[in-house]
């Protein structure tokens, strides 16, 4: 951003305030005759503090509020503004809005909520911008304002036939009052939302030109590393920092509050720095954690009564008197998020001012935390969302610019802080892992009439990692029962409990949350069931879905696609899944076959999602990819596992995820929908684990309930 | 600290460096070449793949010393208006998501091409899955690269 620069008094900035959602909207004024672009230019670096900006040469600018992590927010936002204010969609830049409570609320980036959080915001913000370029066409030409209409970009005059652009009329719109009530367009009148524009982003991703926080470069700028203690609670004891030192190109090496920092005049002094440095660490009190430990404490506490977070009749008393039961126990692991870019950010912290660039999901988390530890009041903290190499959750952690913020403030001077794939790998907040005890009672006839689910798992919200931890009791954490509690199928006595497991490895939230372990727990159990009962588990799950129809509707859409109930070839099997999460509903088949070896092979999966209201289907389809992957990941390939109390992977050949070669053919199917729109992020995620688990026992008999899914659990 | 002329997207360039430096921090520290990203440091992800003489190379682990001799090419350097046949139809499959693996995807699936320009589905595979892309964007990679062989070969 650039100083503040005094105003020309023609250069006019309207400012809107509507309840609650904090409307702003500029219109920058055209320069009669001949514009300066150096004006203009200055005029508009002096305020981009609107959603929308309407240049004189009819180029709109609209600010994204929202972190750019590849979910396409920086496509579907604009979107829904250009829908409702009749845009030309050429004629669209699109910039990452500046971090700015008083116009933008306290911005940040997950739950799958872009879309559905700014669905009505940015329509009435489109709309608004519409109604003053009509008002003004229509005193402009002394006509009533019901003879002009909005399209691509100007209003035109459906009697005269005349038309002004959106430039042209934007000094007098500026001036006019702004409407109280617009009208929204029909649904049935959309000519971009549900269209699949391609991505504003694409041409920066395909050249190098993207800017992510690591491209950032500064006059003056130094590179840094801070080494933490690889274990969990531990502390630094003593360093050696002799041999670091004599390194050309390394700066200062000092101790900061999660480790010891290493600056050099280039990354690759740094690392050499970091590579002599001689630390013993105090190993602290999580010296003997390590997975099995874990997973035998997650048992003993499964075996204690959970808080209840869901009872519908008496689902202990209905167990008891039913003849035929099932129990299974699902365990999941940790998983770490493994964006590609590892955590990093470039900061400068000066006494009158804090500059920041960095690829977060909270940035207003990330300004007050700037404002705690540089002493700067919050106005004087800038902060410039980059691109995210990647998000996932781990970026609503900010803990890589604190760490960018105390290396800058002892330096004095612009710094470089980059995170090794290493220090990213050892240092995430996992996805929690959990144990999962269910149990199911059938009726004679084969109907579900009873279920429990008891989720053992660290909780992400009252857990131990943050700076003001909540005193943990043993609470309910309706976080954590995500997707568990909700269980879509309608069967008379359901109890879920939580119960808590705190473990000292960090945790947090990891793509579709607490939902990826509990759909894999709802959805491998409700097969188990459906294989009791002898029935199809697609007919089955229908059975009980009779009050969730969007759910039934997914559910019959991907079989029907997938030509569920159709002879396979041989060799191959086809499992389902479907979850509900995040506004939005998502059924998979995965077909599989797998070798005498062991290894698995997903040869496809059909997915279909009702996620409401699209706005671009290309983007729900890459999502839903995106997420199955991901998925796939944490069901076939990777896990985090504790050893003396730290992580034993380091590095992509420790942590594996799927590449290329793996990849099954994914045929994305969306459901028409007018509802209001739903998630798209994370959805697709829940169902995979277990669409791919059940789809293996179709094929050999064996129940997957421990992931990721091992080549030994299944060799012939 | 010694000094390297190195070939880099068609020109002539001296750093002084130590010789062991990857020339991944010597293209991004350097030469601000930026758009060759950091992944991993080990050649386990793809993402700092850049052409030295024309063949997919991790920069991360080639020293600057065994570099100078070759003609680098980076993601700046692959065309003049990104209109190489893999980015357009990078850009024609709107292939990206976060972007960050991007440019190493795009310049392994350039050089293959040069190899191979009637790629099937196995080679596909063979060719990249060295490259780790985490939002998934495997399958509209695969169709970008059959329209870009396409291009290479009908124009």
């Amino acid at each position: 951003m650039a100083e503040k620069t005094v105003i020309n008094r023609r250069d006019f900035l309207k400012v809107v305030s509507t309840t609650g959602a904090g409307l702003i909207i500029g219109f920058h004024l055209p320069f009669k005759n001949k514009l300066r672009a150096a004006t203009l230019q200055a005029a508009i670096q002096f305020k981009p503090n609107a959603w929308i900006t309407v240049h004189p040469d009819n180029m709109v600018t609209i600010a994204v509020a929202e972190s750019e992590m590849g979910q396409g927010v920086w496509t579907s936002l604009p979107m829904i503004i250009a829908e409702e204010m009749e845009l030309d969609w050429s004629k669209i830049q699109v910039i990452q809005a500046p971090v700015d409570k008083d116009r933008f609320g306290k911005q940040g980036t997950g739950g799958s909520a872009s879309v559905r959080s700014s669905w009505e915001k940015l329509r009435k913000a489109g709309a608004v911008a519409k109604e003053m370029l009509l008002t003004a066409a229509a005193r402009e030409w002394s006509v009533p304002r019901g003879d002009c209409y909005g399209e691509n970009g100007f209003i035109l005059n459906r009697t005269s036939g005349k038309k002004l652009s959106y430039g042209d009329l934007a000094e007098k719109a500026a001036i006019l009052d702004i409407p109280k009530n617009v009208s929204l367009k029909k649904a049935a009148d959309f000519n971009i939302i549900g269209k699949d524009i391609p991505r504003t982003d694409t041409p920066l991703k395909v050249n190098g030109t993207a800017q992510f926080a690591m491209d950032v470069d500064l006059p003056n700028i130094v590179y840094a590393f801070i080494i933490r203690c690889p274990i969990f609670g531990g502390k630094l004891k003593t360093v050696n920092d002799a041999k670091a030192k004599q390194i050309n190109g390394v700066l200062e090496i000092f101790e900061v509050e999660n480790g010891i920092a290493v600056v050099g005049s280039s990354t690759w002094a740094a690392i050499q720095g970091r590579k002599a440095l001689n630390i013993t660490w105090d190993k602290g009190p999580n010296a003997d954690l390590d997975s099995k430990s874990i997973a035998k404490y997650f048992k003993k506490r499964g075996s204690k009564r959970g808080a209840v977070g869901r009872n519908d009749g008496n689902a202990k008393k209905a167990l008891k008197k039913t003849k035929k039961t099932v129990e299974a126990v699902y365990e999941v692991p940790f998983q770490a998020h493994a964006t590609m870019e590892p955590m990093n950010c470039v900061v400068d912290v000066q006494p009158n001012r804090c500059r920041i660039w960095a690829p977060t999901q909270f940035p207003h988390s990330a300004q007050k935390q700037a404002a705690e530890i540089t002493g700067l009041p919050m106005d004087k903290i800038e902060i410039h969302v980059t691109f995210l190499g990647g998000g996932f959750g781990r970026r609503a952690f900010n803990d890589f610019i604190n760490d960018g913020l105390e290396v800058s403030k002892h330096m004095g001077r612009p710094v470089k802080l980059i995170w090794t794939r290493e220090d990213d790998m050892r240092h995430d907040y996992y996805r929690p892992a959990s144990r999962h005890i269910l149990n199911g009672g059938l009726s004679e006839t084969g109907e579900t009439i009873a279920w429990t689910h008891k989720v053992v798992a660290p909780s992400i919200l009252f857990g131990q990692m943050f700076k003001y931890p909540i005193p943990f009791k043993d609470k309910l954490d309706v976080v954590a029962l995500a997707g568990a509690k909700e269980l879509a199928y309608e069967i008379p006595n359901i109890r879920v409990e939580y119960k808590s497991a705190n473990t000292n490895v960090p945790v947090g939230w990891w793509r579709s949350v607490y939902d990826s372990q509990n759909a894999y727990a709802n959805e491998c159990f409700m097969d188990e069931l459906a294989f009791e009962a002898g029935k199809d588990p697609v007919q089955y799950r229908l059975k009980l879905l009779v009050n969730s129809p969007r759910s039934a509707a997914v559910l019959k859409m991907a079989a029907r696609e997938a030509g569920w109930g159709s002879p396979m070839p041989n060799g191959r099997s086809k499992g389902v899944s479907c979850h509900g999460s995040f506004g939005s509903y998502v059924a998979q088949v995965a077909e599989v076959s797998v070798k005498a070896n062991g290894k698995i092979k997903v040869h496809s999966v059909v997915c279909a999602v009702d996620c409401g209201q699209v706005v671009n289907p290309s983007i729900v389809k890459a999502q839903m990819e995106s997420s199955i992957v991901y998925g796939l990941s944490a069901t076939l390939k990777g896990e985090i596992t504790i050893e003396k109390g730290r992580v034993v992977q380091s590095n992509f050949h420790e942590f594996e995820v799927l590449r290329m070669d793996e990849m099954p053919e994914i045929d994305v199917h969306i459901v028409k929908s007018t509802e209001a729109p739903g998630g798209v992020g994370e959805p697709g995620l829940p169902p995979i684990a277990p669409a791919v688990a059940n789809a293996v026992f179709a094929l050999t008999g064996k129940r997957i309930r421990k992931l990721p899914i091992k080549e030994g659990d299944l060799r012939s | 600290m010694p000094k390297f002329l190195v070939h880099i997207n068609g020109e002539k360039k001296q750093v002084e460096t130590a010789g062991s430096t990857p020339l991944l921090w010597v293209l991004r520290d350097e030469l601000k070449l930026t758009g060759t990203k950091y992944g991993c440091g080990r050649g386990f992800c793809g993402a700092c793949t850049v052409h030295l003489d024309g063949e997919e190379t991790r920069s991360c682990i080639t020293a600057i010393e065994d570099a100078q001799d070759s003609e680098i090419t980076t993601i700046e350097g692959l065309s003049q208006n990104s209109d190489h046949p893999v980015q357009k139809a990078w850009i024609a499959e709107d292939v990206p998501q976060c972007g960050y693996c991007q440019s190493g995807q795009i310049m392994t699936a350039a050089a293959f091409l040069t190899r191979n320009s009637h790629p099937d589905r196995e080679d596909i595979n063979i060719a990249m899955k060295m490259n780790i892309c985490r939002c998934g964007t495997y399958s509209r990679i695969r169709k970008a690269i059959i329209r870009a062989a396409e291009e290479i070969n009908h124009g």
